[in-house]
């Protein structure tokens, strides 16, 4: 695992170096081209980039929670969705427990973000809460945290910004072009370097870049964010020794076509399927944050002989036909053979108590009003009234039986 | 002089290697004796919970007093041996105690009043998570293990364990017979 993470830190420094030089190239000529002076158009991408950064890396996070309408929740909220996630953060080897959010949402989804170890959170959505039973929590909360260990988030908002800084000053550079026309282009005086044809050469080169760095860039983004989900999906399977949970979990999001509600495009990678992938984008090629699902689900369930990544990376090799896999070789390595457990018998102390479908919605429900401030009253005739914050203090006479209550 | 000088570098990559060895090392160590500690944490918890099943359970007509007392001797007596150190006669003693809770969950299973209790249900999944909790806890401790044994076995770094006296082998915990006692009985024909 460890080997798994030296690497990662080793090739996110090589990308984000990548990244940085589109950055720095483009910074250059929209400086040559508008303003006669490449330093200072690198200077203005730099700063750019800069606070885009340092918001990112503060408050990206929050930003995040907040746009998808997350709370966060006390143990003793959900105590099933708490305890699992304490129980993969056992497995993991994860140094801090995350914070717990819960997504108000009938959509099936999960996310993970956080700068740090220290500053983590896992979000997921009612309605996968709803959906899931135990094992197959497991599973997409081990893949959550495997994102957190494997310091993935950093790595996938770090790109981001990059990325959103290029699109940006490509954008506007390219508007200036049609709308401003090209500074200096009646009025700019000669110097050796900036002569006739030199100066239509760098506005090509510069033309050309405007175009095809945003491109560039989103491919190298959405390449490393597909082999991040894969080292997820493996790191889940080994968590749990369960790959099936995980695998099951992913068919049962599959099936579901409701979009999420506050995805977009430079989110859509923390999510734990791609959230767009009912509308027109192409789900198995190059322009996608997420590897197909129907192929994650082959994968987890070929992996018949252990749980570990040299497993992982066998059933990867198997399904896709390939040679090469997609966990470094050093980690194969480096963990050993690890049995796969059996599934869970349906015994008393194993199945979780409300493990059917009706009773977890019962559950997330009575959960959701509480977070809401809604006060509950047991009527004794069995129902139980759901009272909401405005009409605290009023009488109200149960609906089924008429008795009043004092709210 | 030039070889005087890739001498030098030659010796200063030796000593940052032998650097991040042995700080690699002692870090798997630790590792190792931060796991065992963990166990050590959910099966605290597991005795803490222990007495308010059983408090919420007593209450009930008719259940079977036998089945109770099982498991507050086996949780007594797995509590009192924690503190010495020997690992066997813990894991026995952990083994009774999971069986003595298993043999009590399948008692439950006749009275549907007591299924349904609020307070019930919500220790029935703090003890499903404390027994989940116990084993990845085990998990972990067996991951860190290998990762321990890898280092100080796997060339180049077993040179510098070797250096420094770094233990060649941790012992993996093995599964103990409560897990076979957990599977459902098998029916023949």
């Amino acid at each position: 695992m460890w080997e798994q993470i030296r690497a990662n830190r080793v090739r996110s420094i090589m990308l984000v170096i990548l990244m940085g030089t589109v950055l720095v190239l483009i910074g250059w000529f929209i400086g040559l081209v508008f303003a006669n002076n490449a330093i200072v158009g690198l200077v203005i991408a730099l700063i750019f980039w800069g606070i885009m950064s340092l918001i990112a890396y503060f408050q990206g996070d929050s930003i995040l929670l907040g746009v998808a309408g997350a709370k966060k929740i006390q143990p003793s909220d959900h105590p099933r969705l708490y305890n699992v996630v304490e129980e993969m953060k056992i497995a993991s080897g994860l140094e801090q427990m995350p914070d717990v959010y819960i997504i108000d949402d009938p959509a099936l989804n999960a996310f993970a973000t956080g700068r740090d170890i220290n500053h983590a959170s896992v979000a997921i959505t009612s309605g996968l809460l709803q959906k899931l039973n135990r094992d197959e929590l497991q599973g997409v909360i081990g893949h959550e945290i495997s994102h957190i260990k494997h310091r993935d988030v950093l790595l996938m908002s770090m790109c981001g910004v990059l990325l959103g800084t290029i699109v940006i000053l490509s954008y506007f550079a390219s508007r200036m072009m049609i709308f401003g026309g090209i500074s200096g282009g009646g009025n700019r005086r000669s110097s050796s370097r900036n002569s006739g044809s030199g100066g239509a050469i760098i506005l090509i080169f510069a033309i050309v870049l405007m175009i095809l760095a945003p491109i560039f860039a989103q491919l190298i983004y959405f390449a490393i964010s597909r082999k991040r989900e894969y080292l997820a999906d493996a790191s889940s399977a080994l968590y749990t020794r369960y790959p099936e949970g995980l695998a099951s979990a992913l068919e049962k999001l599959a099936q579901s076509t409701t979009p999420v509600k506050s995805a977009n495009q430079a989110t859509a990678p923390m999510y734990i399927v791609n959230p767009f992938r009912n509308k027109n984008m192409s789900v198995s090629d190059l322009t996608s944050t997420h590897p197909p699902i129907q192929e994650r689900i082959r994968i987890l369930r070929a992996m018949a002989s252990g749980a570990s990544y040299a497993n992982y990376d066998q059933a990867f090799r198997q399904v896709k036909n390939t040679q090469s896999g997609v966990i470094s070789d050093k980690t194969a390595a480096a963990v050993g053979v690890i049995g796969l457990r059996a599934a869970v018998a349906e015994g008393p102390v194993e199945a979780a108590p409300v493990d059917d479908k009706m009773s977890r919605t019962r559950e997330v429900n009575d959960m959701m009003y509480r977070m809401n401030d809604y006060t509950t009253i047991n009527c004794e005739c069995g129902a139980k009234l759901k009272v909401p914050p405005s009409m605290q203090g009023t009488v109200i006479k149960c609906p089924r039986c008429g008795r009043p209550h004092q709210a | 002089m030039l070889i005087g000088i890739i001498v030098a570098a030659i010796v200063v990559v030796i000593l940052l290697f032998l650097w991040g060895s042995y700080n690699g090392l002692i870090n798997a160590r630790n590792l190792v004796k931060n796991a065992w500690a963990q166990i050590d944490v959910q099966l605290k918890r597991r005795y803490d919970l222990i007495p308010n099943l059983v408090e919420t359970v007593k209450g009930y007509k008719n259940f079977e007093r036998e089945t109770l007392e099982a498991v507050t001797k086996a949780r007594t007596a797995a509590q009192s041996i924690s503190t010495s150190g020997d690992v066997a006669a813990r894991s026995a003693a952990e083994g009774e105690l999971t069986g003595a809770l298993s043999r009590l969950m399948v008692v439950v299973e006749r009275y549907p009043e007591l299924k349904a209790n609020q307070n019930f249900l919500a220790l029935q999944e703090e003890l499903t998570s404390t027994e989940n909790k116990i084993s990845f806890s085990r998990q972990a401790y067996n991951d860190q293990v290998l990762q321990y044994n890898n280092k100080t076995q796997q060339f180049p770094s077993n040179i510098v364990a070797g250096m420094f006296n770094f233990k060649k082998e941790q012992e993996f915990l093995q599964a103990t017979e409560d897990e076979a006692e957990r599977k459902a009985p098998k029916v023949s024909f």
